[in-house]
């Protein structure tokens, strides 16, 4: 097939469908077409086509994470998804939203925001990317989450519903409107992090929180891994109830910024603000505008795709040893790492800068996750989860992708894999991009 | 046949560790809803995890189906056993492993009571949050086949929030992790999707548990209102004005009545509707958030407002709700409890349907409910004894599940499905739906061992090619249509 032909098949599904052209690239593969389905039902048809004739299909939002995970091993048609961008309804006293998965995040923050409501996701700064705001489908599809999630969680914890399209175009529905429902599989879990490749999210429902009366930031510049480690645990296990502890590092040897955010009433957030302090120490200050650190990508390197952007996990009682693991292997290999993220949910991110050797990177990848699988310590030793952590790089350019397996080791991959030959026995939803090669 | 299975279960599991004798199997025959009974062809009780792997094994080599039970609290007949199966019993696994207060973690066996969680946690300031009424009984491990809520759902969120990692037995017998409890694992998110499965897609031998810091205050507000109607506007108001109360509580006239006389609960007298408001977190934001509840609930007509003014107090009003299923237990022969969830908004006219629904069929309903959340559990009372009340009673509460669906609700919110609601699930789901979710199971138990019967109304044959295109489309055979 000739990409200046598009196929009748998916003429027919889609009214609007165009060759591809250079920028729809798919973390450099060329697909031939896109798709713009402007319903469900487009949407289905243009899977039901594709599966028909085996081609192999991306789903994209705004792309702003098109350029994380593996590049597809075959990508015929990318399934445009921002035609389809209505709020569908907002049930503001339930407190539940129903969205197209081509909503943007900003464009849903307006509509909620005019209720006092929020849909309670901090999603990390586009970057380079190309049109602004991610969309919810990105977001869900991804799992990202920013500093709240100690507080609030990631997208499957705020995911009440969803509608995806399968592999061969059936449109399936799982979970529902109420917040509160068991019945039957919670496949809106499943679909969350999936990278597209289990199915098109086309559309999903969300608990929503109240916007929060007030929010206060108190930071302090703390030096040394368990002086840091010491101010995020204690700002954890304070009774103030932070909804986020952050740090921040934008070099190696420099200060790390350690930040809590408070939200609710605001003479509550006021008094907390002044306690927090005092966990925190003399130096630390109470403000309540955020931080311009605050929540963005590592040393505002802004994650874009030149660099390599890896987020490791682990259970934030290793924090002090993980940031020392990170120092160590980074002055092994050479690099110096600018570090940021949800250190009391045991989240971080971190940023290599564009251009650095790619063997340079690999080394220090590969030191880290020795680092992470030696990270078990305590009574359980041998009896709890065999890693407690992972690193996973999110990004990377295509010469240290080559040296690189992006995902590391993965429990339960077995389990994964029969479920993507379940849900997409031809191998056509973004093949190639997940983990184990999914 | 089963028989044969008896001497490897017995290597496996010790012979204190296996139960044959069918007089001894029917102590397992049922589970909280008693409704349904079956007795197992087959008991045992594994230690460790090596030991369930093997049983599981043991099954899966004969195909002989298997059900997992834990307390056996369940209210949906999850753990129901197969009379033609084994039934694994995991009330012996039940060691606290570790308590990581730093990480905010706990790895505890399945057999460990959800209360017994939060206790091993207080010493360093921590309690597992989800709080089922049965939680001084029932199992971790159960919590996370029905994936449990609680009274204090509302903010707290349910089992699979806090739920960060688990070691479980396939159907096929192999030990495997979901998740390294960190919350942010690679890959699928197969520990998501596992807990709510209702024990379907294999048993779990180990859980990491997320703690949560014990709450600086606490305040419980006891209001009571002339009608379900104003006590539900209170709710709304609440909710409306920005607070997420830790639970939001109501219970109607009958229901108070109940609880009343078999706890003296001391709940207001001649009260349509009581409504319990707990709010916690830190002091400053309690204390000014109780005076806003307070002031919204007497706009919305709330008569006697009273605040528990410590742990006593407070125990005294949350034994009224918690004992309600057992005190309307004392007022009536029989009762069916159902577990539909509307949304919230919608309590007031899906009460009022739900009353006019019990005096056409002359059958009275006791509602204590979760308002905050709008999962109502609405109490069916019944003469067991007379076949037309038995009959009237299985219609209304059928036709409160139609309501719910009506209402864009669910069926469930956290009892789980079960053997009782599988019915049920083709009203509230597509056939796609289900086939969709089916899909998961058979790519963890394509051979249909693992507790069967259960979840869904028709077992699917792991085999069948999924999806719309199966044979020639009727059209195309008669030449009427081209696929292309």
């Amino acid at each position: 097939m000739t990409t200046d032909t598009i196929p009748g098949a998916l003429a027919l599904a889609c009214r609007a469908v165009t060759p591809a052209a250079p920028r729809d690239a798919v973390a450099g593969v060329m697909p031939s077409w896109v798709a713009y389905p402007a319903s469900l039902e487009e949407a289905s048809a243009v899977m039901r086509a594709a599966a028909d004739h085996g081609l192999a299909v991306v789903p994209r939002g705004s792309g702003t994470k098109l350029s994380w995970g593996e590049p597809p091993r075959q990508c015929d048609v990318v399934i445009d998804m921002l035609r389809m961008d209505r709020v569908l309804e907002h049930a503001a006293g339930d407190l539940v939203a129903r969205v197209q998965a081509g909503v943007t995040v900003a464009q849903l923050a307006g509509v909620l925001g005019g209720a006092g409501q929020q849909l309670a996701l901090d999603v990390p700064p586009a970057g380079a990317a190309r049109n602004g705001s991610p969309t919810i489908g990105g977001v869900l599809a991804t799992g990202i989450a920013g500093p709240r999630r100690l507080r609030y969680g990631t997208p499957r914890d705020l995911v009440i519903g969803v509608t995806a399209i399968r592999a061969d175009g059936v449109i399936t529905r799982s979970g529902g409107k109420v917040v509160k429902n068991v019945a039957g599989y919670d496949l809106g879990k499943l679909f969350a992090g999936s990278y597209g490749t289990l199915g098109l999210i086309a559309e999903a429902v969300f608990r929503l929180h109240p916007l929060p009366a007030a929010t206060a930031f108190v930071t302090d510049d703390v030096y040394g891994a368990a002086a840091v480690a010491q101010a995020v645990a204690a700002a954890a296990a304070s009774e103030l109830a932070p909804a986020a502890v952050e740090i921040d590092r934008p070099a190696r040897g420099g200060p790390v910024r350690v930040g809590v955010l408070l939200e609710g009433d605001p003479g509550g957030v006021e008094e907390r603000a002044g306690q927090m302090r005092g966990t925190l120490g003399a130096g630390s200050v109470a403000t309540r505008s955020e931080p311009p650190w605050w929540g963005g990508a590592p040393g505002g390197t802004g994650g874009g795709p030149g660099g390599t952007l890896i987020r490791i996990a682990f259970w934030a009682a290793a924090l002090g040893g993980v940031l020392e693991a990170i120092d160590a292997a980074a002055g092994a290999a050479g690099l110096d790492p600018a570090l940021a993220g949800s250190a009391a949910a045991g989240v971080l991110h971190l940023s290599v800068r564009p251009g650095a050797a790619p063997g340079a990177v690999a080394a220090f990848l590969d030191g880290l996750r020795e680092a992470l699988a030696r990270e078990k310590a305590g009574a359980a030793d041998g009896e709890g989860p065999p890693r407690r952590g992972s690193a996973v790089v999110l990004h990377a350019p295509a010469d240290v992708r080559e040296l690189i397996d992006l995902w590391g080791p993965v429990p339960g991959l077995d389990l994964m894999r029969a479920v993507k030959d379940q849900f997409d026995p031809g191998h056509l939803m973004s093949p190639g991009r997940f983990a184990g090669g999914i | 046949m089963i028989e044969t299975l008896i001497p490897r279960m017995v290597d496996i599991c010790g012979p204190s560790g296996v139960i044959s004798d069918p007089l001894e199997l029917r102590t397992y025959e049922c589970d909280g809803l008693t409704s349904h009974r079956a007795a197992p062809a087959l008991a045992v009780l594994p230690q460790t995890a090596e030991q369930v792997a093997a049983v599981v094994q043991a099954c899966a080599a004969a195909k002989v189906p298997f059900v997992a039970r834990g307390s056996g609290t369940g209210l949906s007949g999850g753990a129901l056993p197969r009379t033609d199966g084994v039934l694994i019993v995991m009330s012996k696994m039940r060691r606290i492993i570790d308590i990581d207060p730093v990480s905010q973690r706990a790895i505890v066996e399945p057999g460990v009571t959800n209360l017994a969680v939060s206790t091993a946690a207080r010493p360093f300031g921590y309690f597992y949050a989800p709080d089922p009424s049965s939680q001084i009984v029932c199992s971790v491990g159960g919590n996370v086949a029905e994936n449990s809520g609680g009274a204090h759902c509302l903010k707290n969120g349910f089992t699979v929030h806090h739920v960060m990692g688990l070691q479980i037995v396939t159907p096929a017998g192999e030990l495997t992790w979901l998740g390294d409890g960190t919350g942010a694992s690679a890959g699928y998110d197969l520990l998501g999707a596992f807990t709510g499965s209702e024990g379907t897609l294999g048993i779990v031998t180990k859980i990491v548990v997320k703690l949560s810091r014990i709450p600086q205050a606490v305040t419980t507000l006891l209001a009571a209102f002339p009608t379900t109607g104003a006590g539900g506007t209170a709710v709304s108001a609440i909710i409306g004005a920005g607070i997420v109360p830790a639970a939001i509580e109501m219970m109607d006239a009958l229901a108070i009545e109940a609880a009343e006389a078999a706890v003296h609960c001391r709940y207001p007298a001649g009260a349509g509707a009581v409504l319990i408001v707990e709010l916690d977190g830190p002091e400053a934001d309690v204390r000014r958030d109780s005076a806003a509840v307070r002031a919204l609930c007497q706009e919305a007509g709330g008569g006697e407002i009273r605040e528990a003014a410590d742990p006593e107090e407070r125990a005294v009003i949350w034994a009224g709700r918690k004992s309600a299923f057992a005190a309307v237990g004392r007022i009536t022969a029989a009762y069916i409890v159902q577990d539909g969830v509307v949304p919230r908004t919608a309590l007031p006219r899906v009460l009022d349907r739900i009353a006019a629904l019990s005096a056409a069929a002359g059958i009275r309903v006791a509602n204590v409910f979760h308002a905050g959340d709008g999962n109502l559990h609405p109490l069916v009372l019944y003469d067991d004894s007379s076949p037309r009340e038995c009959r009237a009673a299985e219609e209304l509460s059928g036709a409160i599940l139609d309501l719910c669906i009506e209402h864009g609700g669910s069926i469930t919110g956290e009892h789980g499905v079960g053997m009782d609601k599988s019915k049920y699930m083709p009203k509230m789901f597509g056939a796609d739906d289900l086939e969709t979710m089916q899909l998961l199971r058979c790519a963890f138990d394509p051979a249909g061992l693992c507790n069967p019967g259960k979840v869904f109304p028709t077992p699917r044959l792991c085999g069948e090619v999924p999806g719309v295109h199966r044979g020639v489309h009727p059209l195309v055979a008669a030449g009427q249509a081209e696929q292309f």
